[in-house]
């Protein structure tokens, strides 16, 4: 028995260390975003005071609040669009029997075959062509269906018993009324998983959003977060101010969801 | 007794899917032509097809010593992602998975970076490792240029990028252990194994297939990986860091050499193709 007391006590310990270490990032973003200049030529780590300093001046080198709200509706505006897309989809590939329905999810799935980057090029042009470029549909378009939501639905979708349907059938039940009224409230916990998926993948992408859009106004938080980088190059500590504010939305998002955001995520992976 | 369908019931299946596919189309098939076509086009500075090159684009690349680089670069990221970033999150799902007070808190710290930005992340270990004022010189009493040494750039960025992988392996690691049965454990207990025995010879053999996915997301996303090597080194100090998708975004955007883009584009499909085949070869030959 006392050695697995002991045993305890490490494990704990283990954890705390490893805990500190991941959180460690986080932890010195926020403190130099508290510190004046001597703090940070004195290599402190912990902050002597709070202060607001450093998010002030962020919010003075670069429009913070127009990131913010572009990022805020190009990210709800993708989630609620690949909740649509993805369940109406899942639907159709779980609940419903029609010919070419297997060759049809095939070629759904095979979409993850093909990485976002090795296309990236050919929906800029897309994009440029359409004259959409520094819009937010621009932004938006290119993200309202994803494989993912849709294969990740049509799990949530399989789990339900097929007797439900075939009861509905019996009484009369239209498909359509069914999904609505039925179905989508049985899949509300995988709905909620895949919205904070998204809305985290939404909020955190980078590299579309810096190629379709030019002026400050249309800029998303990702990349507004560069720009203060280069406007001091040398001062870290309004740029650690705007890491904090862009993080703020994603961890709060992360924590209120995770325990749905795991089951949901790894409901369709493969089993251990 | 089958009746006859009507029109709307035949059709109605294929509204559902309707959105998704036109949307699939427009932004994944279409696009995906696209590339292949100008990959064999050359292109004048708008993107625009002038005139059809056949392999041209292919040859030029793979006669041209960047490009190789850029290949060996982003394996060596991809290699070293994959090993720290799958053992640390084992590591983590498995200390993390003993009974003891506060469990759900480590949990949710470990999971916690995957919801950091590659962008935020970048900026706060540009701090860490900028080499007179960040904490990591102070605390080792060095004084390396991490991100501006050729020998150290790519280790650094694949430190951060390691840090925010981890949180996607903790979770689907943590989730396969909870698949693993109980009363292998205790007979392995029985039989006197320790703690790393157990977890050496019960649980990576079970959690395998997990591994085996994981393996092949981490790759893929690390082939795919940009944002962080576009703020932390533009692909420098001479090229040291000059992953795939980087140099597909220059050749593109910077040079407007949107043919040669594309030809490297297939390049990047082709090599992410063939390992998520390899992957699943190998998969169904170590579990079945």
């Amino acid at each position: 028995m006392m050695k697995s007391k002991i045993f305890k006590v490490i494990i704990y310990i283990v954890n705390i260390i490893m805990a500190m270490i991941i959180l460690m990032p986080v932890v010195y973003c926020f403190n130099v975003s508290m510190m004046d200049m001597k703090e940070i030529y004195g290599g402190n780590f912990w902050p002597s005071h709070f202060t607001i300093e450093n998010y002030a001046q962020a919010l003075k080198l670069a429009p913070f609040f127009t990131f913010i709200k572009n990022s805020l509706i190009v990210s709800f505006a993708i989630t609620a669009a690949q909740v649509v897309t993805g369940a109406l989809a899942a639907y159709a590939f779980s609940m419903l029997k029609f010919p070419g329905r297997n060759v049809l999810f095939m070629l759904m799935l095979a979409t993850m075959m093909i990485p976002s980057q090795a296309i990236i090029i050919a929906n800029y042009l897309t994009i440029a062509d359409w004259g959409l470029k520094d819009s937010y549909a621009a932004l938006i378009l290119p993200n309202v269906a994803a494989a993912f939501a849709v294969f990740n639905m049509r799990q949530a979708f399989l789990q339900l018993p097929t007797e439900i349907k075939e009861a509905a059938d019996i009484d009369g039940c239209s498909n359509f009324r069914f999904f609505c009224t039925i179905g989508l409230p049985l899949v509300k916990p995988s709905i909620g998983a895949l919205g904070i998926y998204v809305f985290l993948q939404s909020w955190n992408q980078y590299l579309w959003p810096l190629l379709v859009t030019d002026t400050v106004n249309m800029r998303t938080v990702q990349i507004g977060l560069g720009m203060l980088q280069g406007a001091e190059s040398t001062d870290f500590r309004p740029v650690m101010a705007g890491s904090m504010i862009i993080l703020i939305p994603s961890i709060l998002a992360f924590v209120l969801g995770q325990k749905q955001l795991v089951n949901g995520l790894t409901a369709g992976a493969v089993k251990g | 007794m089958k009746k006859k369908k009507t029109l709307f019931q035949t059709v109605e299946p294929y509204l559902y899917i309707l959105p998704a596919f036109i949307f699939f189309c427009l932004f994944v098939f279409w696009p995906f032509g696209k590339t292949l076509y100008l990959s064999l086009s050359r292109t004048t500075p708008l993107g625009e097809a002038a005139q059809f090159v056949g392999l041209q684009n292919f040859i030029n690349i793979f006669t041209d010593k960047d490009f190789y680089n850029s290949l060996l670069v982003s394996f060596e990221y991809a290699i070293m992602m994959v090993v720290f970033s799958i053992a640390l999150g084992f590591i983590l799902a498995v200390v993390s998975n003993e009974k003891m007070k506060g469990k759900a808190i480590f949990r949710t710290i470990y999971a916690l970076p995957m919801a950091v930005s590659a962008a935020a992340a970048s900026v706060v270990f540009m701090f860490i490792f900028h080499s007179s004022l960040g904490i990591l010189n102070r605390v080792l009493g060095t004084n390396i240029g991490w991100l501006t040494d050729s020998k150290w750039a790519l280790i650094s960025v694949t430190i951060v990028s390691v840090w925010m992988n981890i949180g996607m392996n903790y979770i689907y690691i943590t989730a396969a252990l909870q698949g693993v049965p109980d009363d292998l454990y205790e007979s392995a207990s029985l039989e006197g194994a320790g703690f790393f025995h157990k977890h050496k010879d019960v649980t990576i053999p079970c959690i395998s297939p997990t591994l085996f996915f994981l393996l092949i997301i981490n790759v893929i996303n690390s082939l795919q990986a940009y944002a962080q090597f576009k703020m932390m080194t533009q692909g420098g100090p001479s090229n040291s860091t000059n992953v795939i998708v980087y140099e597909i975004y220059q050749e593109a955007f910077i040079n407007s050499r949107f043919g040669v883009a594309c030809a490297e584009s297939i390049v990047l499909f082709l090599i992410l193709i063939v390992l998520t085949a390899i992957q699943f070869r190998l998969e169904k030959r170590v579990t079945y």
